[in-house]
This record gives structure tokens, C-alpha cells and sequence, in this order.
């Protein structure tokens, strides 16, 4: 609380941070919630930049401001100090626009609309043709492996099926953005690896910019070009690791001494940010 | 399958036939026991002496104007008003249920979709939340029968007449537990439900249609359920002050004016049923629209 900034927040993901490529921007970023107990520094001095078709995974332990940091940049939560552009643009202009697809810790699916209306649902919105949407959605649903699933019901699938549906949904809006907030937080780990192996190949394939939030370390370095290792009271960025793991990659990398390195580093990082101390 | 239904379906039904025989017994036994001082003065009058029990008991269960009129009295009075009457006869218990039932049933959608359009005034203007909520609560405070005779002679006095100013009872009745309903209903979608339709830019109206009604369902026909059963209560409440033309509340009073506690009776036994089929069939179609829409496995 009393230091305030820590020692590397000015660390950059990209190498030129100038860049015109650069997707998110912040500058010394802050949110504060006003609660009845005082205030809450949700986010302090947060300065980080995404380039395009990065990979960057936000990790902490809970009350770290990453799932914050991620609604302040899909303008679900307004920042109370310092700026933010999204796309060159303030975080609302971009959400007017549907720059980003966002993906919900609980895959948020409609229960009364089948797994097909529920892809459409952005489409109907969007107001693009019947025909236009039913594309989308098959396109979208065989990205996921989950053609032949439309005409099911969100209960009647399991609960990485759900979350593959929802992740079809956010990319039927066709977005360069993929803002994802813990979305395989709640499936067991077998589901887990088998689901970051297909986000990774999608993420391939589609040549997306993802920011990703996880509290899992090896999900993090797994998946990412960017790991943002963040701290709480006041949520903070603390170390901005970039991973020199090939992009393509298998699960068998976690074996790596490389991997194990930079999971080595994060892993020092969270202890350093006290993120494994006892508080109040 | 069919038997795990027909089985369930046994199970259901046992329960509702053991209440009702229970009921029946005890009704006949209250009426032998309410009935036995009007019979006696009469076999005192009569000067009969040493009746036996059984005739006792069958001259309580038969008198003309009993003070509790036994189950088969009301049911043959039923039988003689429906099967026997011809529809448009003013004798006819059809006749004059139709005509509350018709009161009850416009009074009824209107209410429902007056309190479905106060819930989404309500829920989508902070304003009407805090100004409008507390005259919705208020208006339930108020007595329906001292303000069902001022509305059926104030939209007298300006030339509305018949079903319509009945209808409104019905109306000022069934529409607060549907505006209630509803408005908690359209609140009901997760956070992260509204929050998926804010980063679609969806306007309020998408998020309506899209979001909060279809949320609201479930609390929709809860309400209604309600609501329909208050909606006869209005309707008949209603037909007492227009000076006992016609409906089940003219039949009620009628024969409260000349002690036809049969034909009260049969009215009231009339009320509960098209009550209870009224609450059934939202029931149903609250089946068959919550399975139209997945909800139900």
C-alpha cells in the first residue's frame, strides 16, 4: 500500500512500444472502489501495452485486479484514474463498435435458446441476416468441434462443451479481441489441458489477440506470449514475463526445462508480490 | 415409461381423493350437527315424538332451507341449474357463470398486461421505481369492497355500463401480483447475462425481449396463476353492487336475500371450480411454454 508503484510496472509486452500494432494500451491506470469499509484499490498505476496477435495471460491470487483489469478493458467497470485505449480508441468506442468478444468465467449461455440461437444471439443483435447468421454459427460451432451439438439445449452439455459454446459465441462476432475472464476456471483438469490445447490451435488459426485470465500457472505459460503476473493491495502489475516457448506447442512442452523456467519465474513473482501471505 | 407415469399419476392422485372424501365426511357431519336445532323445533311444532336416529339424520341432510346444506343437496341444485336449465335462462348456473367467467377472464389480460407494462416502466426508469411502487402497494391496502360499488357507479354515471366496469375490478385486482411478479422476474438475469449484452452494445429493448422477458417467464406464470384466481374474486365482488342482475356474486347475494343457502352454496362450489380450472389451465400452458423453450427437461 505504501510503496504504491512497484519496481517493474513500466516493463512493456511488446518490444516497440510505439507501435501502431499495439491493441491495448494503458497509462498509469487506476480504479478504486468506494465501499462502505473505504476505499478499495481494485487497480494502481497500471501501465501495460498488447500488441497484436499476442497471447497475454493475467495471473494472480483473488483480489489481484486482473478480472477487473479485464472488464476495465471490455468497459464493464470505468477507470477512476489514468487512460486506457482499446483499438486506438477509448474502451467504450470499441465496445459500440463489438471489438472484443468476451468470454465469462460461467459459460453465461441463454437456457431457454439451443446452442445454435445462443451463437446467433450476437448475430440477431448485430441485425445480420438469417443467412448470413446461420454461416457464422456453423462456422463458428465446427470451430469448437461442436457441429451436431445446435439443436441441444445449454443442460443437456457438459460443462467444457457449455464453455466451447460460449467461446464459439464470442468468436461468431468476428473480433479481432479475445477477452477471456477465467473460462475454464470451473471444469476439472483433464477438460482443462484438453480445452487450452484447442484455444491454442484456435488462437493459431485465427491470429486473434487474447487476453487471458487465470490463477492456474501452468495454464499461464502454457498458453501465453505474455504472462502479466499481478499482486494484490493494491491490485498491481508486477513482473511482465514474455515466454520464448515456440507458438506452436503441445502439451508434452510442460515437461520442458524452458517451460519449467518460466513457470519458475512466475511462480517467484507471486511469491515476491506476497500473493501467498496471510491477510486480514 | 407409460407405467412410471401412470404410477406417478396414481401417486398424485390418491392424496387429492383422500382430502376430498376426509372433507365430504366432515361437511355431512357438520351439516347433521348445524341442521339439529332448526329440525328439532320443527318435529317440536309437529308434534312428533320418538323419531329415530336415522330419520333424524335424513331430515337434517333434506331440509329446504338448511343453515349447512349437505354435499348432495348442493350437487343435485348444480345438476338442476346446468344439465336441466336451458343456457339462457336466468335460472341457468351457466348462464350465470359465463358471465362472471367472461367479467373475470377480460379482467384478468388486462390486468396482466398492465402489470407487465408497469414492471418494464418500473424496471427501466429509476424514477417510476421509487415513485410508482408505493401507490402499486398501496392500492392492494385498500378494501375491494368499499371501492368496487364507487367505480361500478362513478363509470355508470359516464355512460360505461355492462362488462367493463366489472372487468376493471378484476383488473385492479389481478395486476399487482403480476407487476410485483414481473418486476422481480425482469431483474432475475445474472450479471454476467446483462454483462454479455452491454459488450454487444445491445440496446435497452434487445436486452428486454432478448433477456429480461424470457428471464421473467417462470415469474410470469407464477404471477398469473395468482392473478387469474383474484380475478374471479373481482369479478364476483363486482356483480354484488350492480343490484344482482346476473353472474355468481348476483346469485350469491340473491339467494342470501332469501336464504337459499343451497343456491348459495351451489354458486360458491360453482366459483371454486371455474377458479380451480382457471388456475389449471395457466398451469398447463406454463408447462407447455416453459418446455417450448428448453426449460423444462
Amino acid at each position: 500500500m505504501l510503496s504504491g508503484v512497484p519496481y517493474e510496472t513500466r516493463m512493456h509486452t511488446t518490444a516497440t512500444p510505439q507501435d501502431s500494432t499495439s491493441v491495448i494500451r494503458t497509462n498509469n491506470l487506476s480504479l478504486t472502489f468506494e465501499t462502505n469499509d473505504g476505499p478499495v484499490h481494485a487497480l494502481a498505476n497500471i501501465d501495460l501495452e498488447v500488441g497484436a496477435g499476442d497471447f497475454v495471460s493475467f495471473i494472480g491470487p483473488s483480489g489481484c485486479g486482473k478480472t477487473t483489469l479485464l472488464r476495465v478493458i471490455a468497459d464493464l467497470e470505468q477507470p477512476t484514474d489514468g487512460s486506457i485505449t482499446v483499438n486506438g480508441v477509448t474502451p467504450e468506442e470499441a465496445r459500440l463498435t463489438r471489438a472484443y468478444g468476451y468470454v465469462f468465467q460461467a459459460a453465461a449461455l441463454y437456457p431457454w435458446r439451443t446452442i445454435a440461437r445462443n451463437v446467433a444471439l450476437p448475430l440477431e443483435i448485430m441485425g445480420l441476416s438469417r443467412r448470413e447468421r446461420n454461416e457464422r454459427v456453423r462456422r463458428n460451432l465446427e470451430l469448437v468441434n461442436l457441429a451436431g451439438f445446435e439443436k441441444k439445449y445449454p443442460w443437456a452439455l457438459s460443462g467444457g462443451m457449455q464453455q466451447r459454446a460460449s467461446i464459439a459465441r464470442a468468436l461468431a462476432v468476428e473480433p479481432d479481441l479475445l477477452l477471456m475472464d477465467e473460462p475454464f476456471g470451473a471444469l476439472d483438469e483433464i477438460v482443462r489441458d484438453h480445452l487450452n490445447e484447442q484455444l491454442l490451435k484456435l488462437w493459431e488459426k485465427t491470429k486473434k489477440t487474447v487476453v487471458f485470465v487465470t490463477h492456474s500457472i501452468p495454464e499461464a505459460v502454457f498458453l501465453s506470449t505474455h504472462i502479466v503476473v499481478m499482486s494484490p493491495r493494491p491490485g498491481r502489475i508486477f513482473d511482465v514475463i514474455e515466454s520464448d516457448l515456440p507458438r506452436d506447442r503441445t502439451l508434452d512442452i510442460r515437461e520442458t526445462p524452458e517451460f519449467l523456467a518460466i513457470a519458475h519465474r512466475v511462480r517467484e513473482g507471486l511469491r515476491e508480490g506476497h500473493s501467498y501471505e496471510d491477510t486480514v | 415409461m407409460a407405467t412410471g407415469n401412470d404410477l406417478r399419476l396414481i401417486d398424485r392422485v390418491w392424496p387429492v381423493v383422500a382430502v376430498v372424501l376426509a372433507i365430504i365426511v366432515f361437511w355431512y357431519l357438520a351439516a347433521v350437527y348445524l341442521n339439529t336445532p332448526f329440525q328439532r323445533d320443527t318435529y317440536e311444532r309437529a308434534k312428533v315424538e320418538n323419531v329415530s336416529f336415522v330419520t333424524h339424520v335424513k331430515d337434517t341432510l333434506a331440509q329446504k332451507r338448511p343453515v349447512l346444506p349437505a354435499p348432495h343437496q348442493v350437487v343435485s341444485e348444480i345438476y338442476d341449474t346446468t344439465v336441466k336449465k336451458k343456457i339462457t335462462s336466468k335460472r341457468s348456473l351457466i348462464f350465470h357463470s359465463w358471465i362472471t367467467l367472461s367479467t373475470a377472464l377480460l379482467g384478468f389480460v388486462m390486468g396482466t398486461l398492465l402489470g407487465i407494462v408497469l414492471a418494464i416502466s418500473i424496471i427501466n426508469n429509476r424514477a417510476l421505481d421509487k415513485s410508482l411502487m408505493p401507490w402499486i402497494i398501496a392500492s392492494q391496502t385498500i378494501p375491494i369492497l368499499a371501492i368496487a360499488p364507487m367505480i361500478i357507479v362513478v363509470l355508470n354515471s359516464i355512460g360505461i355500463q355492462g362488462l367493463l366496469p366489472k372487468a376493471f375490478i378484476s383488473t385492479y385486482l389481478s395486476f399487482f401480483p403480476v407487476a410485483v411478479g414481473m418486476v422481480k422476474g425482469l431483474r432475475s438475469p445474472e450479471t454476467s447475462h446483462t454483462d454479455l449484452m452491454r459488450t454487444y452494445n445491445a440496446s435497452s429493448w434487445q436486452t428486454l425481449w432478448k433477456l429480461r422477458m424470457p428471464s421473467a417467464m417462470p415469474f410470469l406464470f407464477t404471477s398469473m396463476k395468482v392473478a387469474i384466481a383474484i380475478a374471479m374474486v373481482g369479478a364476483i365482488v363486482g356483480e354484488l353492487p350492480t343490484g344482482a342482475v346476473a353472474g355468481l356474486g348476483a346469485r350469491l347475494l340473491a339467494g342470501s336475500y332469501y336464504g337459499q343457502t343451497i343456491q348459495i352454496w351451489s354458486a360458491l362450489v360453482m366459483a371454486s371450480i371455474l377458479a380451480a380450472a382457471l388456475v389449471a389451465i395457466v398451469s398447463l400452458v406454463n408447462r407447455l411454454v416453459l418446455r417450448r423453450m428448453g426449460m423444462l427437461a
